[in-house]
């Protein structure tokens, strides 16, 4: 099960407990990516750091 | 006995909420997963469908604080509660239940404006803290070596900040041994304990603080437990600075990240978490405000 990174291009490959909003992270190019769907597989960048993320 | 409906509140996926997720499926829990960027909150009736629990796990402060007040109105059960992030999002509600409760903390006071924050960082003096009010991993947090910087600091938050920027809190700047002291508190234990170490003033991790066990001792035990209970009880990762006479409560998370402490503590945080979460969505631990002071509006 892989997808593309937007950014470079790289071949994704998800882990088998991959999850649907998982925070990845690409290992050519480092781009935070977010799984969007396992099947298929699709990723996009991750969303920027917001003023109110945190714990 | 029939598995009780849970839901896991959250959105982005990170180490710490895949954790929570393979605990549960460890122990054959279905889990529904409820993404806030999807959800609609209707506020006539009762409409959200129901469960015997929901774990928050939100990445957005405003979203999770938001969404657990809706719950909670509708009689949902969550973990925690509307009324611990209400306090522990606000470091201003969290000091001022700390000490309220008479949990020792650094010295804080709050100002609105630029003139009325130089007084009070004048009269505690070089250096002190200045913190948003609500913010998180150490974002925004500024250390103030001298006038010249603080009124440059303020005048900069007032005119490129929002309005929640001119909420000045400002911290006695207490001089750390090169860490501080996390504690993990799950209902009345606290299952660990952490050292945040780190050449930078900030220690938090998410600015490259390297985490190392750090014993739990009596007093780490009695402080944090005093700490979680001021805010309302739950599941909270309470921050702790060491000083010469003593701890004090620096600041208590109501969403602990917990992912960079189980390896060097030992204890499975994760499956402590699952613990309490389950306990609640069996009815077998109380999930509601610990006393009337924590009742949100």
């Amino acid at each position: 099960m892989s997808a593309s990174c937007p950014s470079c291009d790289a071949e994704i490959v998800f882990d088998d407990g991959a999850e649907e909003g998982e925070i990845i992270e690409c290992p050519e190019c480092g781009v935070e990516l977010e799984i969007i769907t396992l099947d298929p597989p699709e990723v996009q960048e991750a969303p920027e750091e917001e003023e109110d993320w945190g714990e | 006995m029939n598995e009780p409906k849970i839901g896991v509140l959250c959105s982005l996926i990170r180490k710490d909420e895949k954790l929570i997720f393979e605990a549960l499926r460890g122990r054959g829990v279905a889990i529904d997963k409820i993404d806030d960027r999807d959800l609609v909150l209707w506020l006539n009736g009762n409409s959200f469908p129901k469960y015997d629990c929901i774990l928050e796990r939100c990445i957005n402060h405003s979203r999770a604080l938001h969404t657990l007040k809706v719950l909670n109105t509708q009689g949902i059960p969550t973990v925690n509660n509307h009324a611990v992030a209400w306090v522990c999002g606000d470091k201003l509600l969290t000091t001022n239940a700390l000490t309220h409760h008479g949990v020792p903390t650094p010295r804080v006071a709050i100002a609105y404006t630029p003139k009325s924050a130089i007084a009070a960082i004048e009269e505690f003096g070089y250096p002190v803290v200045l913190k948003p009010a609500v913010g998180s991993w150490g974002r925004l947090i500024a250390r103030i070596n001298d006038l010249e910087s603080a009124e440059a600091l303020l005048e900069h938050k007032q005119v490129l900040g929002s309005y929640h920027h001119s909420i000045y809190y400002i911290q006695e700047y207490i001089e750390k041994p090169g860490r501080d002291i996390r504690a993990f508190v799950i209902g009345d234990r606290v299952v660990a304990a952490i050292y945040r170490t780190s050449e930078h003033w900030i220690t938090n991790t998410a600015r490259g603080a390297v985490t190392s066990n750090c014993p739990v001792t009596d007093e780490i035990q009695d402080l944090s437990l005093r700490a979680a209970r001021a805010v309302g009880g739950g599941i909270v990762a309470v921050d702790l600075l060491e000083r010469d006479d003593g701890l004090l409560v620096n600041e208590v998370n109501y969403t602990m990240e917990f992912k960079n402490s189980i390896h060097v503590t030992g204890v499975p945080i994760h499956e402590e978490i699952v613990d309490h979460f389950l306990g609640v969505a069996r009815g077998e631990i109380d999930w509601r405000p610990r006393n009337r002071n924590q009742e949100s509006p």
